[in-house]
Parts: C-alpha cells; structure tokens; sequence
C-alpha cells in the first residue's frame, strides 16, 4: 500500500488520536478518556441520523428510476437538499396522539425505539481500527440488542388504541422473533471459522480475498442472513407489519410529526445496520485491494441497501403464513444443515471438503422445497351481517 | 482514576436503586401491559449488573433471551387476553398484607445472615476473566450433563407448549 | 470487586422478595409469570456474583445462570400456553377463579 493510500486509509482514526493528544496537554488522564468516548459517542449519534436521511432520498431516487420517474429532482442540485426539506416538514406538523391512546406509553415508543438502533453502530467496523467499540462479544452484543426492537414496536401498537396498529403490532412480534432464530443461527458458523465474536476480529479472519462468502457454507449462510436482514427491518416483500394496503400503515398508523419521522428513522438505521453487520461477517468488512478500507465498508453496504431498495420495487408482498412457512420450515433447518456443513468443510480441507459440502447445502435445499408444498389456503366467505 | 472509580460506584448503586424501584412497578402496577414493561426494564437493569461482574456473554444471552424473547411472548399473552384484565376487576387478591409482612420478614432475616456471614473471597476467581471460549469449553466438558438435561427439557417444553396451546379440532 | 458482595446480596434478595409478593398477590396469571421471572433473575444475579467471589472455579456460576435462563424461557413458553387455553377454555385469566378442581 502507497503512503498516500494509507495516509486516506487511517485519516479518521489519525484526526482522532490528533484531537486526544490536544486534549492530553490541557487535562488529565480521566478527562481524556471521557473525551475519547464522547468523540465516538458523537460521530455516531450525527452519522446515523445523516445516513437515515440520506438513505430516504437514494431509496426515493432508486425506486424512482425503477418504476420510469425521476424521483425527488427540485430541492437542491439532484434532490440532494430534499432530506433537509423533509425534516423541516415533519418538524412543522401537528403532533396528533389519539384521545383512548395510552398517553405516556405513546410517547416513549418512538424515543425507545432510537436507542437499540443507535446503540448497534457502537460496533460495526467501519474501517481499520475504526470500530467505536471492539467488544468481546460484537456479534452477540448486535443480535441482543436489535432483538429489543421488538419491544418499542409492541408498545407504539398497544399504546395507540387501534385495530390496525394492533394487528400490525402482532404481526411484527411473530415476524421478528420467527426471523431471529434462522439470523442468529446462520451467524454461528462464522464464529466457528472466525473463533470470535468480535466484529473486529472476525473482519481480520477474512484478510485477504478469503471473504466468507465465497465458501460454500458462507455462501448459504449470507443468503439466509441477507433474507432475515429485509424481514427483520420490515422492509418489502417482509413489510405485514406495515402493509398499507392492509392495515392503513401498521404499527404506526397513529402517529404523526416527528414521532413518525423518528420511527422512520430506526427503521432505515436498523437497514443500514443489518446491513453493516452482514457486510462485516461475511463480506469481509472492510477489506479489499486498492481503496482505502472505510470507502470497501461502504461501497459494500450501500450495495446490500440497494438491493434491499430493488427487492422493494420487484417483489410483491408475502401472505402471513408462507412468512412463517419459510423462516421455520426452510431457512431454519437450512441454517442447521449449514452449521453441520461448516464443521465439515472445516475438518476436511482441499476440494473434496468444498464440493462435498455444496452438494450437502443444494441437495437439502432442493429437499426442503420439494418438502414444502406451497399452501393454497381453504377458500372463505365472508357473509354481511343482517 | 479515584473520581472516575468513585463515579462507577455511584452509578452501580444508582443502577441498583432504580432496578428495585421499577421491579416495584413490576408488581404494583395495575395495568398489566406497564408491569410487562417494567419488566423489561428490571431485565435490562440486571443485564447492566452482570457487566459489572465481567459477565459481558451472560448480558447478551439476559437481553436476547429475555427481553427479545420471554417479555415479547409475555405481552403477547397480555394482548391475547386483554379486554378481560382490562375490566374494573381487582388486580390483586386479599393477601396483600399478610404477604408483605411474611416477605419483610424473610428479607429481615436472611438480610441479616447475610451482613452477618464472613464470606470467603476467592482472589483467584476475583481476578479472573472469563471468556466466551471459556464458558463453551466448561458447557461442553465438565457441564455437559446438565446441559443435554436442559436441551431435553427445551424440546419437551417445545412440544408441550405447541400441544397444549393447539387449537383442538371443533367438531 | 468494585462494591462489596453483600450489597449485591442484600440487592437480589430485595428483588427476590418483591417478586415473591407479586406472586402471592397478583390474581392474574401472566401477572404471576411475570413476578416469577423476577425471582428467577434475583438468583441469576446471585450465582453470577458468587461466581466473581467465591467459586472455586470461575465459570461454574455463569452456566447455571444460563442454565436459569433457559428454565426461564421454558417457564414462560410453556405458562403462557396453559394460560392461553384455560384462556380459551374457560373465558378467564384470573388463578382465583379457576376452581372447578378445589375442594
């Protein structure tokens, strides 16, 4: 690597060390500790909301092009003000909280539902050494805590006092603890290989073009932890929770203003996030030739995000019980027969190992469908009363 | 490093007071779906204490088990049955003082063993760090029994539940 | 250890017995699940301490606690499934009312 490259390559974490050596001369050695967190508190709590608002007008933009139209083109030069312009609306607007709603718990869903989202960024690596956190326990720490998600989501259905945001609100606890088990398990094989749970650590496994994914359990495992990524933010063809044809717009049917723009907002951080995370594990993260790491880490991350925006704009949404029907009768035993192929990839090197383990992951998949019949649901009639 | 201690200390014994007080509301609150929620916060509040004793897994496991899973399937419960807890019925039985009493009893009592005992530290295990590969090396050698007892008991568990909660075929 | 071990004692037997009240108090069941989660978390905090203090070996006191919150999860599976079909069976959630087998 040149040293104009590796100069780009450390430039955020040198500005960093730069600012704590300019702090050390002044105060003492607690107060630059402090200083360091609230450095990485910082950047993150400005980069989340920056990269939700940004995500808004690409999404807009990305969807247009697909569907013929030009997408949002007159604030600013390419649209690029019109996050700022939404912002400024959803400021503006009337704060309506329904008259039956639960008053306090309405209000705190949205403001909860902000922390786990934000709290994930403390450990995705966005580049060399450019973690905010290098936990023990990375990947654990990611699943725990964008499994509260669930809660706020809970609350802001239940405290709203309607059908709608209800129906929403159930769907989504069936919908993400069903697609937790299948993430969580497709992960484990990546710990297997990497022997770490560290974000970190498990970036530095794949040096290198040793990405996880172009191995034959990475690959399956990618695939499935790609597929709980889209249902777990709720994203289209996994959007029930907030289907508007449906149910008006699910759990936060009753919200509006800036307790609607913060909802929002959890929701295209958690995308960009899941996506992070499935970039670290199996994407190798930030390696990559040539470029400086943190532009690999998000070169990578915004691919995955565009093609969460093209399943939007391809795939019709799914019925509730085919959503069921593929996280506990495809991809889990999927992820289970991945874990056991992993193990013998591992033990038993060179191509045998390699092509052994491909046929054992296509033949259970192709198994799997075959055992999957698709269901036609029994036909129903709905009578009027009176 | 003294007032950053000092400042660790305060927040601990903060994180326990306001642990307690929301474990109160976990019992006292009328309303079924905000003890649910308290809950979750006591949970959370506990998973902050284990970091405190460098169990930083068991933290994890405390908030993705409980939290993301046991308080959610709770309150899902609580929806399921809303409207009748919903009623203008009393929440609680008669035995609240009796039960108070009997209960502070107990705290006084053992609250005092424990003051009293002279607890034998372990520097040893004070010192040590217990990692991830740690805990699964023990599950897997020394505690294997227990755990195959606890993966048999799950799947029973599994089974029951799915058989008991079965909606049982109208005739 | 960063605060005395019979602090943290004297804080789970605190929640344990706020739990035990709920449980004897409460007349709703998924009320009374929740106060024995409650209880079941006092001894996880217990073992886990035990385990920074006074074990002789570092890690036993952490797989219990796992183990406890695996008994937890199958506690609250399997409650809240009797709870939804007495729920459906007989049109109440409330342990009071459910007395067709009492004496």
């Amino acid at each position: 690597m040149n040293p104009a490259m590796s100069f780009l390559d450390s430039i955020f974490v040198n500005l960093k060390l730069w600012t704590l050596n300019l702090i050390g001369h002044f105060l003492p050695g607690w107060a630059v500790i402090l200083a360091s967190i609230v450095i990485s508190g910082v950047v993150i709590l400005c980069l989340g909301p920056v990269i939700m608002m940004y995500l808004t007008l690409l999404e807009r933009k990305v969807v247009g092009r697909m569907q013929n139209r030009y997408g949002p083109n007159r604030v600013g030069p390419w649209g690029l003000l019109q996050p700022i312009a939404d912002g400024i609306k959803m400021f503006t607007k009337e704060d309506i909280v329904p008259t039956n709603a639960d008053k306090v718990i309405h209000l705190l869903a949205p403001i909860v539902i902000v922390v786990p989202a934000l709290m994930v960024f403390l450990v995705v690596p966005f580049g060399r050494d450019m973690t905010a956190a290098d936990l023990s326990i990375g990947v654990l720490y990611f699943i725990a805590v964008s499994s509260v998600t669930t809660l706020p989501i809970f609350m802001g259905s239940w405290a709203s006092r309607n059908k709608y945001s209800m129906i929403g609100g159930m769907r989504t606890a069936a919908q993400m603890i069903s697609y937790e088990v299948p993430m969580t398990l497709a992960v484990v094989p990546v710990i297997m290989m990497s022997q770490s749970l560290s974000t970190a650590s498990i970036v530095n496994a794949q040096e290198g073009l040793r990405w996880f994914v172009f191995t034959p359990w990475g690959l399956a495992g990618f695939v499935i932890f790609f597929i709980c990524t889209v249902a777990e933010c709720n994203r289209p063809p996994f959007d029930l929770p907030e289907a508007e044809s449906e149910l008006v717009a699910g759990f936060h049917t009753e919200y509006s203003g800036m307790k609607f723009a913060l909802f929002y907002m959890a929701e295209y951080m958690n995308a960009f996030t899941l996506s992070a995370i499935a970039v670290t594990l199996f994407l190798g993260g930030w390696q990559g030739p040539f470029l400086p790491s943190w532009v690999w880490f998000f070169t990578k991350t915004f691919a995955l995000i565009f093609a969460m925006i093209w399943f939007r704009a391809t795939f019709p949404r799914f019925r509730v019980d085919q959503l069921m029907g593929i996280a506990w009768k495809l991809l889990l035993p999927l992820t289970l027969v991945n874990m056991l192929v992993a193990g013998l990839w591992y033990f038993i090197p060179g191509i045998t190992g390699w092509v052994g383990a491909a046929v054992i992951l296509a033949v259970s998949f192709l198994g799997l469908t075959a055992l999957n019949k698709p269901v036609i649901p029994e036909k129903r009639v709905y009578l009027l009363e009176n | 490093m003294d007032i950053l201690n000092f400042g660790i200390k305060v927040g601990i014994y903060a994180l326990m007071a306001g642990t307690l007080v929301l474990a109160v509301g976990v019992v006292t609150l009328r309303n079924l779906f905000h003890s649910a929620l308290c809950l979750a916060a006591t949970l959370i509040g506990t998973a902050a204490l284990y970091l405190v004793f460098h169990a930083e897994f068991l933290a994890a496991v405390q908030i993705l088990l409980y939290v993301g899973a046991v308080v959610t399937v709770i309150i899902f419960a609580i929806m399921l049955t809303e409207h009748i807890a919903e009623r203008s019925v009393a929440q609680r039985n008669r035995q609240s003082l009796p039960a108070l009493l009997g209960i502070l009893v107990l705290i006084a009592v053992t609250g005092r063993i424990l003051l009293k005992t002279p607890w034998a530290v372990n520097p040893a295990t004070v010192g040590a760090r217990v990692t991830v590969a740690d805990l699964g090396a023990a599950l897997m050698g020394t505690y294997v029994f227990p755990f195959e007892l606890v993966s048999v008991i799950l799947i029973a568990a599994l089974i029951g539940a799915v058989i008991v909660a079965k909606k049982e075929k109208s005739s | 250890m960063i605060i005395p071990l019979p602090h943290v004692l004297l804080f789970s037997l605190a929640l344990f017995g706020i739990g035990a009240y709920g449980v004897l108090t409460r007349r709703n069941i998924i009320g009374i699940l929740i106060s024995i989660e409650l209880m079941l978390n006092a001894a996880g905090i217990n073992l886990i301490a035990f385990s920074k203090t006074t074990a002789l070996a570092p890690e036993t006191g952490q797989i219990f606690a796992v183990f406890v919150i695996a008994i937890a999860a199958m506690t609250a599976t399997v409650g809240l499934a009797i709870v939804l079909a007495l729920y459906r069976a007989r049109k109440t959630v409330f342990a009071d009312e459910v007395n067709l087998l009492k004496w």
